[in-house]
């Protein structure tokens, strides 16, 4: 119980309201309009528009936050090490030098890298609450039944929505072992890094036995029902495409040939302001 | 369809013993049929060999042959077999496939390809059937244990199967839900005319509705097998360590024979062999001790809990517990006995109210400073053991005390015999049974030498005999002067063994004090979800005192249990 990370979370929202197959062929045009494109301008709009779908899903910031973070951790993480990598990279593309600071040696600080970074931070923006949104909306089954639908094996959808619906039973189990091992006074939210460590294997042998147990179990009630004699299955929860199904992709499919013309206009995939 | 087993053995291929051994066997079409035996008998592995798991899941070396309706089991697939077979788990919790009901039910039809407007009829007329057509959309995890094991029920009946199997339907239920899944199956039985085979260990409560075989299996071999009036009436219960439905206790420990003519498997039909005037003169009055200078270990004042948003989980709970006693916790699934421990035990922090521990006040602790004071023995041992060994899992729950050397050797051998697990401290601890393993737990909290005990269903799932070896072993502990509780579902361990019961009821005590006072309250029983024994019931027929008759029979019991090797 608690707040749990990434399980399908159920809201009477619009979002919720289209099928799986909808939201599936959305978040890939989107995640590929996102990834081809470095232009500022197009960025941002996706990214008020991707603020715009979690206020209509009706999922708040508390429910997510820990992932948000997390990833937003990283997504800081690696910005940074771009630019120790390479720290004149905006030099480069964007053609012009303004620089702010002359810095240390080879660590400069310019406009341009300043520019590039803010850009790298803002895909990553938009393409990870998008993510999250995506995974939080769709019930894990639906989520099956569409991968099937676009081309994917059953066999595999099903492992895929199997391993998502056991998202938030292993992190119960997580946090039981944790508590049990903290009452013998092995803790591992706190103290020196490499004793966590260590106690973090104290935990991971019990879940590994847990999730063994678990996994036993549910394949042989899949196997006592029948799973797998067929080469095909339907669907219980597969929901017929409505009319929102269609304008929801329409819309996407809009957005994402706005943002490639943009993007591929002047022949850059940079916005260039300099 | 029948079933049938000639000279049929089984040897798992991890092991060198064969777990089946010389089955001879037939079920008859329509037949009702319920397997028991105590934990490792096989009886399990009997029920897999029907259903298929044995040998597709889990291979070994097959002799003689299985038959169903005459053709060679290891003929037919898991598939062929689940058109065939519908088995229900022991864990209805784990064996979910779906999130909501109305999936899990259709689970099987998606597999055989039925058009989805068919599936959805399909799937409500099943549900109506097993009384969950309101709840299809609802989540699993968000159901008490009682409609999952419909829900559960209802993901076997869509296949139209002509065999139900049933693995323990029991084990993780209520009374009352429990009487309520077996009054389900019988009525389904008697409409569908299905044939129908149960596992259970728990006799009394799966005797609830009538049976037309009974078979013990012991040792991988079966040992009775005719009509429950038989089998219950030849003593092969008690040879096999299992538990015999309560009243025939009774009736064993007033001289009373029993006959199968005088249909021991009907409560009812069986009270008439009691007389009053013979069991009144047998009566052993219990010398109740004098409570001595009371103190109190753990108190509990206006506690309150909630999880961050959820409503509230624990209502104003007080109770205290003395030094030196066994206090059980009962109550519905989801009432709240488990958040309860945890609290208790310091893994969750009360929203609000006080803890005292020997009159010091311990709400504010953190949980590894509680933890030194009051151990929790989680239900799932899996959850607790983190090293290969019993010696080294034991040895482990000290490493934070700082113990030094000698000192930790001389508790490590200490638990190690007192919980019995000495002749095994080498032992890795995946070879262990279930039992023991739950031990090893218990022996990893003990030797930190807490004040209080707290066990969640220490005896889950265990027979007869495991059951009162760890009964007893907690009983001993308690002479010791340690303070146990204990969260149970089974209300004649309620009776036999606790000082103090407390009754939790969506988050609040509704009862705390002596259990026999609680067991007079019949309308907070049923409301509870709690029934009394069947020693009740023979005490009401005979009109006689329930305390001291109840006392006598445990005596018996114990007795006869002092002389198993």
């Amino acid at each position: 119980m608690g707040v749990e990370m990434l399980g399908y979370i159920e809201r009477p929202s619009p979002v919720h309201r289209l099928t799986g197959t909808t939201k599936l062929i959305g978040f890939l045009l989107w995640t590929t309009a996102t990834m081809f494109t470095y232009d500022t301008r197009v960025l941002l709009l996706l990214g008020l528009a991707s603020i715009g779908l979690f206020l209509v899903s009706r999922i708040r910031f508390r429910e997510v936050r820990f992932v948000l973070v997390f990833t937003a951790l990283f997504v800081l993480i690696n910005a940074f090490a771009v630019y120790l990598f390479e720290p004149e990279q905006g030099v480069v593309i964007y053609g012009t030098r303004h620089v702010l600071w002359e810095g240390i040696g080879r660590f400069t600080l310019t406009a341009e890298q300043l520019f590039y970074l803010f850009n790298l931070i803002l895909k990553y923006s938009v393409i990870v609450p998008v993510a999250v949104l995506f995974l939080v909306t769709t019930h894990p089954t639906e989520f099956a039944s569409s991968l099937n639908r676009i081309g994917v094996p059953y066999k595999v959808a099903f492992a895929v929505s199997l391993a998502l619906r056991y998202i938030p039973d292993v992190q119960q189990d997580f946090r039981t072992i944790a508590d049990a091992q903290e009452a013998r006074g092995v803790t591992v939210t706190h103290g020196p890094l490499l004793k966590r460590a260590k106690h973090s294997l104290n935990i991971l042998l019990p879940l590994l036995f847990t999730s063994l147990e678990r996994i036993e179990t549910v394949s042989n009630a899949m196997d006592l029902r029948g799973f797998g004699a067929e080469r095909k299955r339907t669907w219980y929860n597969q929901r017929p495409m409505t009319r929102a199904d269609y304008l929801a992709i329409g819309l996407v499919l809009l957005l994402t040939i706005f943002s490639f013309s943009v993007t591929f206009y002047d022949g850059s995939r940079f916005y260039n302001p300099f | 369809m029948t079933i049938q087993f000639n000279r049929f053995s089984f040897t798992y291929r991890s092991q060198s013993e064969p777990t089946l051994r010389d089955i001879n066997l037939t079920i008859e079409e329509g037949e009702r049929v319920l397997i028991v035996g105590p934990s490792g008998s096989g009886k399990s592995t009997l029920a897999q060999c029907i259903n298929g798991l044995i040998p597709f899941s889990y291979p070994g070396t097959w002799e003689g042959d299985v038959l169903i309706n005459g053709i060679d089991a290891r003929t037919l697939s898991l598939f062929d077999r689940s058109a065939l077979i519908g088995t229900v788990l022991q864990d209805p919790d784990t064996q979910f496939i779906g999130l909501s009901v109305g999936e899990d039910i259709a689970f099987a039809l998606e597999n055989k390809q039925i058009a989805r407007p068919e599936m959805h009829d399909t799937v409500e007329r099943v549900a109506r059937l097993t009384d969950v057509a309101h709840l299809l959309t609802h989540r699993l995890n968000d159901l008490s244990g009682g409609q999952r094991q419909r829900a559960a029920l209802g993901g076997v009946l869509v296949e139209d199967a002509n065999i139900l199997l049933f693995d323990e339907p029991l084990a993780n239920l209520d009374p009352l839900a429990g009487s309520e899944a077996m009054a389900l199956l019988d009525r389904l039985q008697r409409e569908t005319k299905r044939t129908l085979v149960v596992v259970e260990h728990r006799i009394e409560d799966v005797l609830s509705v009538p049976f037309d075989r009974m078979i013990v299996v012991v040792d991988g071999e079966i040992v009775a097998d005719g009509h429950p009036d038989d089998v219950l009436s030849d003593g092969s219960l008690t040879r096999a360590f299992l538990r015999e439905p309560l009243y025939l206790s009774a009736a064993r420990w007033a001289d009373i024979s029993i006959r199968p003519d005088d249909k021991p498997s009907q409560p009812e039909a069986f009270l008439d062999r009691f007389e009053r005037q013979p069991i009144v003169s047998r009566l052993t009055t219990q010398t109740l001790p004098v409570p001595s200078e009371a103190s109190p270990s753990l108190e509990l004042d206006h506690v309150s809990f909630r999880y961050q948003t959820d409503e509230t989980v624990l209502e104003e709970v007080s109770m205290r517990c003395e030094i030196g006693t066994l206090t059980t916790l009962v109550g519905q699934n989801g009432a709240g006995k488990s958040t309860l421990a945890k609290v208790l035990s310091g893994y969750q922090r009360v929203t609000s109210g006080q803890i005292r521990l020997n009159g010091t006040d311990v709400t504010k602790q953190s949980i590894a400073e509680r933890a030194t004071r009051i151990g929790f023995v989680l239900q799932n041992p899996n959850h607790m053991i983190s090293k290969q060994t019993v010696r080294e899992e034991v040895r482990y729950g000290m490493q934070a005390l700082a113990l030094d050397a000698d000192e930790e050797e001389r508790r490590l051998e200490e638990t190690l015999r007192r919980c019995g697990l000495y002749p095994f401290r080498n032992w890795p601890i995946q070879a262990l049974s279930f039992g023991q393993k739950k031990r090893v737990t218990i022996a990893s909290i003990l030797v930190r030498q807490p004040d209080v005990l707290i066990l969640d269903e220490p005896t889950a799932g265990q027979d007869y005999r495991h059951y009162s070896e760890m009964m007893d072993f907690l009983e001993r502990l308690k002479q010791d002067g340690m303070t146990l509780l204990i969260i149970t579902h089974d209300m004649h361990l309620v009776l036999e063994y606790s000082d103090q019961v407390c009754l939790l009821q969506a988050g609040r005590i509704r009862y705390a004090g002596e259990p026999f006072a609680l067991f007079a309250q019949e309308s907070l029983l049923r409301h509870a979800h709690l029934k009394q024994t069947s020693l009740f019931t023979v005490a009401q027929h005979l009109d006689i005192e329930v305390q001291p008759f109840l006392h006598s029979v445990i005596q018996a019991e114990r007795k006869e249990r002092s002389q198993w090797e």
